[in-house]
């Protein structure tokens, strides 16, 4: 394997290291200065001043589901998209064409989604 | 190049790399040196942005703003919110998901700092040239989807799970025109990197291409959930959305982080719709003139900051949309309209590739207005359809829908264009 490839990124991982070190120095810093009273009231979640009624963690409504598949769909769509328009001109016409059908089949698929009521939010 | 040049220049790296010579630990110094200085830079600019935020939404609201720490105008307030926030008691609600509720904060901070890696500040101030930089801001600027919904599910609070949701909704979906539409300036420039997109602009891409530029700076708006699109922490439905249940430090890293990738927002638009550190007036009648280091980055913070300003302007304008409107608004609107687009540029740019840069501008000029045109006439059809449905029955189309169509929602019959305005027979 070629490790020309991956220098680049060494500086990346040195921020990486850098923001996890910010990361975790805040909330230690936090920690350490604030003051540690725990109390049954105080570490209930906030349900608008009742006792909160049940877990929250529940299942949820179908239609954010939905936008999610859809969500899916385009970034297999756009990932693909994207080496293209890099190498546009090299790839010639057929590279053109080639995607121009693709691109057109995700414009028809969401006109389809549409149509079929996959976006409506009632 | 000698010591004097590179310090006349402001080519502060080159110039410790002569100082220093060609030893194997200069150049592993020299980039954590730009990488620890990006870093700071950030947290600390954060002060002034709050800061800023609250002044201008202030005096854009007739009020004076915060004027009491720090001399007159209150320079120094978000210091001493910061001192008051870090000095606060960090707790972790009773039921809550011990590893998600902390790891949110902590993940969502780190996300913020390392898009900034590939910010081109001037021409030789950069973090790092990655040649896929736009792709690492967008895998990165993604993770913080995941931050929202670990934060909401992690807080045991209803509030909070619904915030979640909805910003899960909310950030998947505009992210698909930002993305789309940051696909036009990577075909004009035929470049992924941040410097390669900005040598490659001889007049700003917001010129270019300014549907593209539009398109990108709303889904912008969405992705940092600020007004008109922030349902996902709407203060008078959810309380704070996805993080009511923080306090302290821990939500002052959501604050931290939110503000760091709005400026984030600001300079990638100012670096690839405006051109960066470039001075373009100065290049248009001087083709011999090159952007200096000084001069970069103080065109590039104007830029940004101008940016970041109209981002304030919006939010002390607008009023908070719906959530089915921000769906309908992405999924039926900007999504076809900007595939279209790029369809439009990419062909455009195939049949001009060897014209000088006027008939490019034209073109893809031209192009863009036509689009923006019909694109603006379709929706202004379909909402005086909705009008006249309104004005005919009294109630608007999405709220009468379901009625008419029986408690499943939506039938699989076709829609007749026709008879558009007329309701179809309710079931018995």
């Amino acid at each position: 394997m070629n490790v020309d490839y991956l220098m680049p990124y060494v500086p990346v991982a040195v921020l990486l290291g850098i923001a996890l070190f910010l990361a975790l120095l805040l909330p230690i810093l936090s920690v350490s200065l604030g003051p540690k009273r725990p109390h049954f009231r105080k570490m209930q979640p906030y349900e608008s001043g009742m006792t909160a009624v049940g877990k929250a963690q529940r299942r949820y409504p179908v239609k954010f589901y939905r936008v999610a598949v859809l969500f899916i769909l385009f970034d297999i769509d756009i990932i693909l998209i994207m080496p293209w328009a890099v190498a546009l001109r090299d790839l010639g016409l057929f590279g053109l064409g080639a995607v121009m059908i693709f691109i057109a089949i995700f414009i028809i698929g969401d006109l389809w989604a549409w149509k079929k009521g996959l976006l409506e939010w009632d | 190049m000698d010591l004097n040049t590179a310090l006349r220049e402001l080519r502060l790296l080159d110039y410790l790399r002569l100082l220093w010579g060609d030893a194997p630990w200069v150049e592993p110094v020299l980039d954590l040196i730009s990488i620890i200085t990006v870093s700071t830079f950030c947290l600390l600019i954060v002060i002034f942005l709050i800061w800023l935020e609250r002044k201008v939404i202030a005096r854009m609201q007739d009020r004076i703003g915060p004027n009491r720490v720090g001399g007159k105008f209150g320079l120094l307030q978000t210091v001493a919110d910061v001192l008051k926030l870090l000095t606060k008691e960090a707790i972790t609600p009773v039921g809550a998901d011990w590893v998600a509720y902390n790891l949110a904060p902590f993940l969502i901070v780190m996300t913020a700092l390392l898009m900034w890696a590939v910010m081109p500040f001037a021409p030789t101030w950069i973090g790092v040239d990655l040649n896929i930089a736009v792709f690492y801001v967008l895998s990165i600027s993604s993770v913080s989807v995941v931050c929202l919904l670990l934060a909401g599910w992690g807080s045991n609070n209803k509030y909070a799970l619904l915030g979640a949701f909805r910003a899960v909704a909310q950030l998947v979906s505009y992210e698909v025109p930002m993305v789309l539409s940051l696909i036009v300036p990577i075909i004009l420039a035929r470049s992924m990197s941040l410097i390669g997109i900005s040598e490659a602009q001889v007049l700003p891409f917001a010129l270019l291409v300014p549907v593209s530029a539009v398109i990108f700076y709303i889904s912008a708006l969405a992705e940092t959930g600020r007004t008109p699109f922030d349902l996902l922490e709407a203060e008078s439905e959810i309380v704070a959305g996805f993080h009511v249940e923080y306090g302290g430090m821990k939500f002052g890293m959501f604050f931290l982080a939110e503000f760091i990738s709005t400026l984030f927002m600001s300079s990638l638009f100012a670096t690839i719709y405006l051109g960066g550190y470039r001075f373009v007036l100065g290049e248009l009648f001087n083709p011999n003139y090159t952007t200096g280091n000084l001069a970069g980055i103080l065109i590039f913070f104007i830029k940004t900051f101008l940016v970041y300003f109209v981002f304030i302007w919006i939010r002390a304008t607008f009023p908070r949309i719906r959530i089915d409107q921000m769906l309908n608004f992405n999924w039926k609107f900007l999504v076809p309209w900007t595939l279209v687009l790029v369809l439009v540029v990419a062909l455009l740019d195939r049949l001009v590739a060897d014209s000088g840069w006027t008939v490019r501008t034209l073109a893809h000029l031209s192009s863009n207005i036509v689009i923006a045109l019909i694109a603006l006439g379709f929706a202004r059809r379909r909402a005086a359809r909705e009008k006249l449905f309104e004005e005919e029955f009294g109630v608007a189309e999405e709220i009468a829908r379901p009625m008419i169509l029986g408690s499943d929602g939506h039938d699989d019959h076709e829609h007749d264009h026709e008879t558009h305005g007329q309701p179809a027979p309710a079931h018995d």
